[in-house]
């Protein structure tokens, strides 16, 4: 026998639907009829491509999350935000230096931040976006590499911010430059870039290549970890 | 004795000397400067425009901090913020003070915080480390000197944010004492000058230096005029405009004089005998060896 889903009302975009509950924002757009061609991606809660705003029935706090991720309730408005028209300044890595100064060029807005945290407040991801904005004002880049590390670039942050900072954008160049200049460089890593030119594993790659795909997933499940 | 402490932005990139000469002077008589866990911008300068509250919400999320330390009992019965930077002292000593005198101001940035933070009840004291000093006083102090500044000729520079506007400052407007008190406890001679609590030109130094030449040739001139052979400050601003723009008006004018222009802290560590590594005097850019090898100090 069908099992009988209880039905919840929710506005999406402006509109009235009765959709089963314990969807997904995404599941309830698609189950009312909608074609989702942006604001949709890995469905899985990694990509960051379906930030959306919504207000729960009661609460005057205007709340963020994915849509593919965020479980709608009776009573609420829904809008999703396909696109963050961010305005992205290009660099070249190498030319920039690791400190404030980097971020007075490229991202002068991000001094007009006055703490309001809002944010913070819009990031599903739970990221104290404030917190990271600011450890950038004072120089501290790696610490808002650290803080920033979970951002999905949604994009929330920047469409709520009074001070037109775009967080996502800025919290990137802090990860890239930390990557680059400030984390602890591995030895290792540069040994293995130098065998992989050498060629040490040209003959084992070929014949990844050519396994078929039950041996290779077999070989998959049991290969080796060596964790030193 | 263990108090809050907030560096503020401009310790952290260009005024390192600064916190980290005060850190060890503060270590060196018993106080524990203790950083703010988690602290924002002080929102510099203060707003005076009187319906743009938001600009105040940085301020008090600072002062938070301090009302969940006592809570968090990492400091007893502690409500006064310590400052360094004067510009910081500045904006949040008013943003506190308008806070204070108005009640309702007060309900609407905490009405703004709702179900983020716990309401700002008011009570932090916003206190400049000078301040602490002439509290902790100068006749102990003077007991801690053992590296005496003796002859060393110095001009205290106030500035405009320590004094002004009135309501805020840490000592008489007209005619402050403070800074000289210090300077006659570290062992050196007080210079009495005129251009003390003088323009430096602040931030035009972005996009109108011209102006801060002017105005910082007026001031130094003035110093060497009653004699100064060192300027001390307590402003990361000032401090950047009288020290890094000295070499350009001399550029323009041969006959300029320059001075070393240190932070208070980092001449109060020579008197109070801490490690010269400890100052950050590589960082000032008028060379601040050669008057202090000039007078044995180091």
């Amino acid at each position: 026998m069908e099992e009988k889903r209880k039905m919840i009302k929710v506005y999406l975009a402006g509109e009235l639907f009765k959709v089963p509950e314990g969807s997904t924002i995404m599941m309830a757009l698609e189950y009312a009829g909608f074609q989702l061609k942006r604001g949709v991606g890995c469905r899985e809660g990694y990509c960051g491509a379906c930030g959306t705003v919504y207000r729960e029935k009661g609460d005057y706090k205007l709340q963020g999350g994915l849509a593919c991720q965020t479980v709608v309730t009776d009573g609420m408005a829904v809008a999703q935000i396909p696109f963050v028209p961010a305005e992205k300044p290009t660099y070249d890595l190498e030319d920039l230096t690791p400190d404030v100064n980097t971020f007075t060029e490229l991202f002068p807005s991000v001094f007009r931040c006055v703490s309001c945290n809002t944010c913070t407040k819009a990031c599903p991801q739970d990221i104290e976006v404030m917190d990271y904005i600011q450890a950038i004002i004072r120089g501290d880049i790696a610490k808002a590499a650290d803080i920033s590390f979970d951002c999905i670039r949604c994009g929330l942050c920047a469409m709520r911010c009074p001070a037109e900072i775009v967080q996502y954008d800025v919290a990137t160049l802090a990860r890239r430059l930390t990557g680059k200049y400030l984390s602890k460089k591995s030895p290792e890593l540069d040994k293995r870039l130098e065998e992989m030119e050498a060629g040490k594993f040209d003959e084992e790659i070929k014949k990844l290549k050519n396994m078929p795909k039950d041996k290779l997933t077999k070989e998959y499940y049991n290969r080796e970890i060596k964790i030193s | 004795m263990k108090l809050p402490y907030f560096p503020g932005c401009t310790l952290k990139t260009t005024a390192k000397n600064f916190e980290s000469s005060a850190l060890a002077t503060a270590k060196k008589i018993g106080m524990e400067l203790i950083e703010l866990d988690r602290w924002n911008c002080c929102g510099v300068v203060s707003s005076l425009t009187s319906d743009d509250l938001m600009k105040h919400l940085a301020p008090v999320r600072n002062f938070l901090r301090v009302q969940e330390m006592n809570k968090q009992e990492k400091i007893k019965d502690e409500n006064r913020l310590v400052t360094l930077c004067a510009m910081c002292y500045n904006t949040l000593s008013l943003s506190n003070k308008r806070m204070q005198e108005n009640p309702d101001d007060l309900d609407k940035i905490n009405d703004f915080m709702h179900k983020e933070e716990e309401d700002y009840h008011g009570n932090v004291d916003v206190v400049h480390f000078l301040s602490i000093l002439k509290e902790y006083g100068f006749k102990k102090l003077a007991s801690k000197v053992i590296n005496p500044l003796k002859d060393m000729k110095v001009a205290s520079y106030y500035g405009c944010t320590l004094l002004r506007p009135k309501e805020i400052s840490i000592d008489d407007t007209e005619d402050p004492k403070l800074m000289e008190d210090l300077v006659e406890t570290l062992g050196a001679k007080v210079i009495d000058w005129d251009a003390k609590s003088r323009c430096c030109g602040s931030y035009h130094t972005v996009n109108n230096v011209d102006i801060v030449h002017r105005l910082v040739q007026g001031i130094i001139d003035d110093a060497r005029k009653h004699g100064a052979e060192a300027i001390i400050t307590s402003c990361p601003l000032c401090a950047f405009n009288l020290d890094t723009r000295q070499s350009e008006i001399k550029e323009k004018n041969d006959d300029f004089q320059t001075i070393p222009i240190y932070y208070f802290t980092q001449l109060m560590g020579i008197a109070l005998g801490i490690e010269e590594n400890e100052l950050g005097l590589e960082f000032n850019k008028i060379d601040p060896n050669a008057l202090l090898k000039d007078l044995k100090l180091i």
